[in-house]
C-alpha cells in the first residue's frame, strides 16, 4: 500500500521504509492513494522496483492513473544502463604526469620568451610602434599607487630589524654598528626583497588577472586578428613600466627603511638623527646601494613576464583564472628568491 | 480560465535617470508557455529578473504563485525559490563541478534523500533533458553550446518546479538544435505541467511553441495575447517586430 505525497520533501521516510523491506513473496504496488507523485518518487519506485526484480520477485501495480503512467513514459523511456564513472588514474600516474607537464612548462614559458624578445627586436627597429602611453599608464598603477604599501612595508622592516638588532649590539656596548646594520642590510638585500614581494603580489597578480580575462572574454583572439601583437600590446609595456619602476620603488624603499630604523634608533638607544647619517656616509658604501638598486631591473623582468605568461594560460573556465594567478605570484616570489640567491654567491665569489 | 502564476502591475524600473519599465503590467497563466518579447535594451530581461528576484522593481508588484514578491522574509523567499527553475543565458553551470555534480548540488542541499537515489535521478533528468549518459562525468568547458543548455535545463528541473525561467534558450543553438530544444520545452510542459516564462528573440519558438507573450516597447507594455491576438493590432512595433509585409511570420 502507497498513499500520499510521493514527491521530494517526503520521500526519505519511504525510502527508510523500502530499504527495510525482506521481500518474500511477489508485490503488489497499491498506488490509488498517491494523491502527488513527481520524478523522485518515481524514481525511488523504479529503484526499488528493480532491486526487487534482480531478487526474483516481480510486481503489480494497482490503481495507477494516467499521470503516474505518462510521467513514468517520459523518464523511462528506455531502459537505463548504468555508465561507469571514468577511473581516477592511480599516484604514480598523477605524479609522472606532473613531472612531464612542469617540464614541458619549462618549454613553453622559454617559447613565450623567444616570442617576447623576437616581437622586442622588431618593435626597437621599428620604435613607433612601441605603447609609450600604455607603458606610461602602467608605471602608474604599478608603480605610483604601489608608494603606501611599500612606505608601510619597508619601514616596519626597518623597525624591526633595528628593534632585533639594538638589543644584540647593546650587550657589546657597540649600538653604533646599528647605522651600518640597517644601512648595508637594507640596502644591499631586504628593500630589494620586500619591494620584489609586495610588487609581485600586487602588479604580477594583477597582470594575470587582466590578461586572463581578456583571455576568456576572447579579446586576445581579436587583438590577434586585427593585427595587434599580443606581446607588443600587453606585454612588453608591462616588463618595461615594471623595470622603469621597480628599481625607483627599491630606492623609496631603501630610504623609508632606514628612515624607520633611524627612528628605533634614536628612541631605543638615543642616537640622533644627525649622528646616525654623520655615520651612515662613512659606514654605508656606494656599491651596496647600486647593487639593490641593480636588482631592480632582473627581479621586474620575473615578476612581470610570469604574471604576463600565466595571464595567456587561462583557459575558458572561471575557475583557472584564480587557479593561474595564485600560480603566478608564488612562481614569481620563488624566482625572485632564487635570483637574489644568485646575485649573493655571484657577488660574494667576485668579492663585490 | 487557468489559475494565475505570476501577476505583475504597473511596473515601473528606472536605473538612475534610464526609465526601463513605465507601468508595465502581465498575467501568466498555469500551464502556459509565455514569452517576454522586445527590441534590445527594452528591458524584457530586467522584467525577468524582477520575477525572479535578481532585481527590484523602482514600483509596482509582482505576484508570483499568490505572493507578492517584494515583501518576503528569507525563509519565505527561500521556500518560493524552491519552486522554480531558471535557465541562464549562458548556462551558468558552476564550472567546478561536473554536470552531475551541478544537478547533484540541489538535491543535497535541499533534501535528504539516499545517494542511491539521488545517482538515479540524475540518470533520468540527464536523460529527460537528452543528453548522452557520460555527460553526467564531464565538466561544463568539455561541453559544447547545446550540450550546456541542456545541462542547465536539467539542472533547473531537478528539483521538480512547476515554474521554469528561461532567458534566451535558443540563442547559439544552430536551427535544429533550437527546434529540438522548442520541442522539448512544450514536451516538458505538457507532461510536467510546468508554467513556462521566457525571455527570447527568435521568432521560429515564438510562432510554434509560445502560447501569449508580452511585447516590451517604447518602455511600455504595447500588447499582450496570443500571436493571432497581437498581430492583428496596427502599431508600428508590432510590424518591426514580426516583420510584417516581409518575410517575416503571416497571420
Amino acid at each position: 500500500m502507497c498513499s500520499g505525497e510521493w514527491t521530494l520533501n517526503y520521500l526519505k521516510t519511504v525510502a527508510i521504509i523500502l530499504e527495510s523491506y525482506s521481500v518474500i513473496s511477489p508485490i503488489s504496488w497499491e498506488i490509488s492513494n498517491v494523491t502527488e507523485l513527481d520524478s523522485a518518487g518515481v524514481a525511488l519506485w523504479h529503484l526499488y522496483y528493480r532491486k526487487f526484480e534482480k531478487m526474483g520477485f516481480a510486481s503489480e501495480i494497482i490503481g495507477s492513473k494516467k499521470e503516474h503512467i505518462q510521467l513514468y513514459n517520459l523518464l523511462y523511456p528506455h531502459p537505463q544502463d548504468d555508465v561507469i564513472a571514468p577511473n581516477r588514474p592511480g599516484w604514480l600516474y598523477r605524479v609522472g604526469k606532473e613531472a612531464y607537464l612542469s617540464i614541458k612548462g619549462i618549454g613553453t614559458f622559454l617559447t613565450f620568451l623567444g616570442e617576447a624578445f623576437t616581437v622586442l627586436l622588431y618593435s626597437l627597429r621599428n620604435p613607433s610602434i612601441i605603447r609609450y602611453r600604455s607603458i606610461s599608464s602602467h608605471i602608474i598603477t604599478a608603480g605610483f599607487d604601489a608608494l603606501p604599501i611599500i612606505a608601510v612595508s619597508a619601514f616596519l622592516i626597518g623597525v624591526v630589524i633595528a628593534f632585533q638588532s639594538i638589543v644584540q649590539l647593546q650587550k657589546f656596548g657597540a649600538d653604533i654598528l646599528i647605522v651600518d646594520m640597517i644601512g648595508i642590510s637594507l640596502t644591499r638585500e631586504l628593500a630589494p626583497l620586500i619591494t620584489a614581494i609586495v610588487i609581485a603580489g600586487r602588479s604580477g597578480s594583477a597582470f594575470t588577472a587582466q590578461i586572463g580575462a581578456m583571455k576568456m572574454t576572447q579579446e586576445i583572439d581579436a587583438m590577434k586578428t586585427m593585427g595587434f601583437h599580443p606581446h607588443l600590446f600587453l606585454v612588453w609595456p608591462r616588463v618595461i613600466a615594471l623595470m622603469i619602476v621597480l628599481p625607483l620603488l627599491i630606492f623609496f624603499a631603501d630610504l623609508v627603511g632606514i628612515f624607520g630604523g633611524m627612528v628605533i634608533a634614536s628612541t631605543q638607544s638615543h642616537l640622533s638623527y644627525t649622528e646616525f647619517i654623520n655615520r651612515l656616509q662613512g659606514a654605508l658604501p656606494i656599491k651596496h646601494f647600486i647593487i639593490g638598486i641593480v636588482k631592480g631591473p632582473f627581479f621586474a623582468i620575473l615578476i612581470a613576464m610570469t604574471g604576463t605568461y600565466r595571464g595567456f594560460q587561462v583557459s575558458a573556465n572561471t575557475e583557472s583564472i584564480g587557479q593561474y594567478t595564485t600560480k603566478s605570484v608564488v612562481n614569481a616570489i620563488f624566482l625572485v628568491i632564487a635570483c637574489d640567491a644568485l646575485f649573493s654567491i655571484l657577488l660574494t665569489e667576485l668579492k663585490i | 480560465m487557468k489559475p494565475i502564476i505570476i501577476e505583475a502591475r504597473n511596473i515601473v524600473t528606472s536605473f538612475g535617470e534610464n526609465l526601463i519599465h513605465n507601468n508595465v503590467s502581465c498575467t501568466i497563466r498555469e500551464h502556459e508557455i509565455y514569452a517576454l518579447l522586445g527590441g534590445s535594451g527594452s528591458g524584457k530581461s530586467t522584467l525577468l529578473r524582477e520575477m525572479i528576484m535578481l532585481g527590484k522593481p523602482s514600483s509596482g508588484t509582482i505576484h508570483i504563485f499568490g505572493t507578492d514578491i517584494s515583501h518576503l522574509s528569507l525563509v519565505e523567499a527561500q521556500g518560493l525559490r524552491k519552486k522554480w527553475g531558471v535557465l541562464f543565458q549562458s548556462g551558468a553551470l558552476y564550472s567546478s563541478l561536473t554536470v552531475g555534480e551541478n544537478i547533484a548540488l540541489l538535491y543535497e542541499e535541499y533534501t535528504d534523500l539516499p545517494p542511491k537515489l539521488i545517482r538515479e535521478l540524475i540518470k533520468l533528468k540527464i536523460d529527460l533533458v537528452g543528453l548522452p549518459q557520460h555527460a553526467i562525468h564531464l565538466y561544463p568547458s568539455e561541453l559544447s553550446g547545446g550540450m550546456v543548455k541542456r545541462a542547465s535545463l536539467a539542472r533547473a528541473l531537478a528539483l521538480d518546479p512547476k515554474l521554469l525561467f528561461l532567458d534566451e534558450p535558443t540563442s547559439g543553438l544552430d536551427p535544429l538544435s533550437s527546434r529540438q530544444f522548442d520541442a522539448l520545452i512544450q514536451q516538458l510542459r505538457d507532461l510536467l505541467g510546468l508554467t513556462v516564462v521566457m525571455v527570447t528573440h527568435d521568432l521560429d519558438t515564438i510562432h510554434h511553441i509560445v502560447d501569449r507573450f508580452l511585447l516590451l516597447g517604447e518602455k511600455k507594455a504595447i500588447a499582450e495575447g496570443t500571436l493571432d491576438e497581437v498581430l492583428a493590432i496596427n502599431h508600428p512595433i508590432i510590424d518591426y517586430f514580426f516583420q510584417k509585409e516581409t518575410h517575416g511570420i503571416k497571420s
